[in-house]
């Protein structure tokens, strides 16, 4: 199976400058949206990836695109490395990996009728040798998501919000890609639509053999459709490991905490759970917290180690793992203590930090 | 008798040439003092409209109509003028919003927020109602709230915005809260710390709670009853257990089949519900949800309906419910009550979100819209 790996990513780094001044442009420092990924995605398999808002998910979905530029660190797909890939080549790559976006309606030009849309792939691709052949093309993709070919000469605000996302899928099929990338696929929909599009995307990837990275926050969703699940907090995994492994025995604390928060409609299973309540909120990515990045909020910290060592993946039993304490902790032999809640400023709104009235804590702004 | 009654609560736009929106139609459930009422639904099916209608708070405008009762404490809310309605807002009801940086006014600091509903209602002031004010930050869980208190919105993070709304909310300690998607806008974590503060205020206080979200992991967790909404009509009404593991009403068991739970495995096919609801136009006379229902008969179809009362204070409206265990089909039923919702109304659920206005190409306002 090592060998059939299609997508991998090593130390891939994307930081992105903060600047200041008006006459003189200069970079006072940098937000780390991601800051040293490394996973494996196998051919035909859904690696889902999975953190709360700010922690650089989308942004190693779109790195890995090569839509956002690397800092650093290489992706390579089907053993072709990315990153060094002249323009012209990334361009003919980009048939083989395509995007779904989270917002059907903002990622669909509303002025281009659904042919249209379908289209212009295929022109810019040079598939299809002509008109006919490439309405051809399109109808079976349209039948493939099941969308009706009258579909065809309609615009994407006539359509209800799961039949656009549909036809964001179809944009994205109709390359014949392998990979498909696909951010918060279901998160704008509802309950009912939401089951219909996780369905397609599950029958899709039987019929085609596609690869999928799922990038999700709803972690019932990314268990429902992922072999392989990373969670990621402030710019790095700190858990990876087999869907399944990972939701019954979730090792980093982190995770621990995210399972715990998820609610199960099911009020027996609400009633008997254990809850552990993160204190506070997520640390600015600007100026991240030294050592393991989580210990800020970790019911598990422990005075040594964790607040000046950044800890690394490391296997445990099928799982990676980024902790020094995982083993103590599974084991029982570490106990949770209260954790003081810290103030954290919200990143990117509002006043520059300075003008604002005197800081309360120092280092505690952006 | 109960806290709060709602009878038959409409709400209607009327659209210039088109037919009539029902946003909310013949809706009726009851909260009891200190319990935790759950309305639950997808969006456009009315919840957020049944909320504001209560409060008063919808826009005063031609063409909107609120019809039926909110009977509470035996004061009809619908009928209340704006001034004696304000007395009860706030004080009585008060309300916690979705998104808290759009509540809550930029350019005012936390604490004169807070200590204008405390002047307002309780008549505090000054450093009175500054402590009083700094009590209640402590109270929902935001650290050195002293300092807070000088603080804009903008300067706290999206959890301690929604803290602090709530510690508005709870300031003259309500005999409801009617809290409107309060965690939809947070991460996972976050929702958790704030639900589990809004369940320790209701607890403590003896305060009722009623919760609207589209998220049937939030009422598993919090809610006594649950009514569950479609097309701006209650479907079904139950208690949180017997509605998670017996639902009658077709729609709420396509619900429930649709959300991917955390605890089953992977690849398991979700029960997705058919179709959507802007698919179905015409809109049928009558059940709303029959286009779309697998258990679907000839009776479905015709008028709305009728509520149908069965045991455990459960109630539905469906003339062909999912069967359950011990009960032969048709032998729970104790009583039918005849529907008041409207045939062939159009729910706002099925209005297409207007087209995008592209600039330049759109057409020109009419006169009568621009004026």
């Amino acid at each position: 199976m090592s060998d059939d790996i299609l997508v991998e990513v090593r130390d891939l780094k994307v930081h992105f400058p903060i600047r200041r001044g008006v006459i003189f442009d200069r970079t006072v420092g940098h937000v780390k949206a991601v800051d040293g990924v490394d996973l494996r995605i196998p051919r035909g398999k859904t690696y889902g990836l999975v953190g709360e808002s700010g922690c650089g998910k989308s942004t190693l979905g779109r790195a890995l695109l090569q839509l956002n530029p690397p800092t650093s660190g290489e992706v390579s797909f089907d053993g072709v490395e990315l990153t060094t890939l002249p323009a012209g080549k990334l361009r003919t790559m980009r048939r083989r990996m395509q995007m779904i976006f989270q917002d059907p309606m903002s990622s669909l030009d509303p002025r281009q009728n659904v042919e249209s849309i379908l289209t212009e792939g295929l022109q810019t691709h040079g598939i299809g040798t002509d008109r006919d052949d490439r309405r051809r093309i399109i109808g079976e993709t349209l039948d493939k998501v099941g969308l009706p070919r009258w579909a065809l000469s309609r615009y994407p605000h006539e359509f209800s919000g799961g039949q656009r996302q549909r036809i964001g899928i179809a944009r994205a099929l109709v390359l014949g890609p392998e990979l498909i990338v696909a951010d918060e696929p279901v998160s704008a929909l509802d309950v009912s639509i939401q089951a219909q599009v996780v369905n397609l995307l599950d029958e899709l990837q039987e019929t085609l053999g596609l690869t999928y990275l799922v990038i999700a926050h709803d972690l019932a969703v990314v268990r429902h459709i992922s072999d392989t699940v990373g969670v990621m907090y402030l710019g790095a995994l700190v858990e990876e490991a087999p869907a399944d492994r990972l939701y019954n025995e979730p090792l980093h604390p982190y995770t621990r905490a995210l399972m715990s928060a998820v609610p199960v409609p099911d009020p027996d299973v609400e009633d008997r759970r254990e809850r552990i309540l993160l204190s506070g909120d997520l640390p600015s990515p600007a100026n991240p917290p030294s050592g393991c990045r989580f210990h800020t909020r970790c019911p598990w910290a422990q005075p040594t180690r964790c607040a000046d060592e950044r800890p690394v993946l490391r296997d445990i039993g099928g799982s990676r793992v980024a902790c020094h304490f995982a083993e103590p902790i599974a084991s029982g032999e570490l106990r949770p203590h209260q954790v003081k809640t810290q103030l954290t400023r919200p990143a990117g709104e509002g006043e520059e930090p300075h003008s604002v009235s005197a800081p309360s804590e120092p280092g505690s702004y952006v | 008798m109960a806290l709060l009654e709602v009878e038959d609560l409409s709400v209607t736009f009327a659209r210039r040439g088109q037919r009539t929106v029902h946003a909310v139609d013949g809706v009726s459930f009851s909260v009891d003092a200190g319990e935790v009422v759950g309305l639950v639904g997808e969006s456009g099916c009315g919840k957020s409209v049944t909320s504001l209608a209560i409060m008063g708070l919808l826009p005063k405008q031609p063409g909107l109509a609120v019809g039926g009762k909110a009977v509470f404490d035996g004061t009809d809310l619908l009928q209340l003028d704006d001034r004696s309605r304000r007395d009860i807002r706030g004080r009585d009801i008060a309300m916690i919003f979705q998104d808290p940086l759009s509540s809550l006014n930029p350019v005012i600091p936390i604490g004169l927020q807070v200590t204008e509903v405390l002047t307002r209602h309780r008549g505090m002031k000054g450093a009175a109602a500054e402590k009083e004010a700094a009590e209640l930050l402590d109270r929902v869980g935001i650290p050195d709230p002293r300092r807070r208190l000088k603080e804009y919105p903008h300067q706290l993070s999206g959890g301690m915005r929604q803290r602090a709304l709530i510690a508005m909310a709870v300031a003259c300690q309500p005999r409801l809260l009617i809290a409107d998607e309060p965690t939809t806008a947070l991460d996972v974590t976050i929702q958790a710390q704030i639900l589990e503060l809004l369940k320790g205020l209701v607890r403590d206080s003896d305060t009722a709670l009623l919760m609207i979200t589209h998220d049937l992991g939030v009422v598993a967790g919090m809610c006594d009853t649950v009514n569950v909404l479609y097309a701006g009509r209650v479907v079904e009404t139950a208690r949180r257990r017997p509605l998670f593991r017996e639902p009658r009403h077709p729609y709420t068991v396509g619900l429930l089949g649709s959300v991917p739970r955390l605890d089953a495995g992977r690849g398991e096919r979700l029960n997705a519900i058919p179709g959507s609801v802007r698919d179905v136009l015409p809109w049928p006379d009558g059940c709303a949800f029959a286009p779309r229902c697998e258990r679907r008969v000839d009776a479905c179809v015709g008028e709305p309906p009728a509520l149908v009362l069965a045991h455990h204070g459960r109630s539905y409206r469906c003339v062909n419910p999912a069967p359950v265990a011990g009960y032969a089909p048709g032998d729970d039923v104790r009583a039918v009550v005849p529907t008041q919702a409207q045939p062939g109304s159009v729910p706002a659920q099925a209005v297409p979100d207007d087209p995008p206005t592209v600039p330049g190409l759109g057409p020109a306002p009419r006169e009568e819209e621009s004026a």
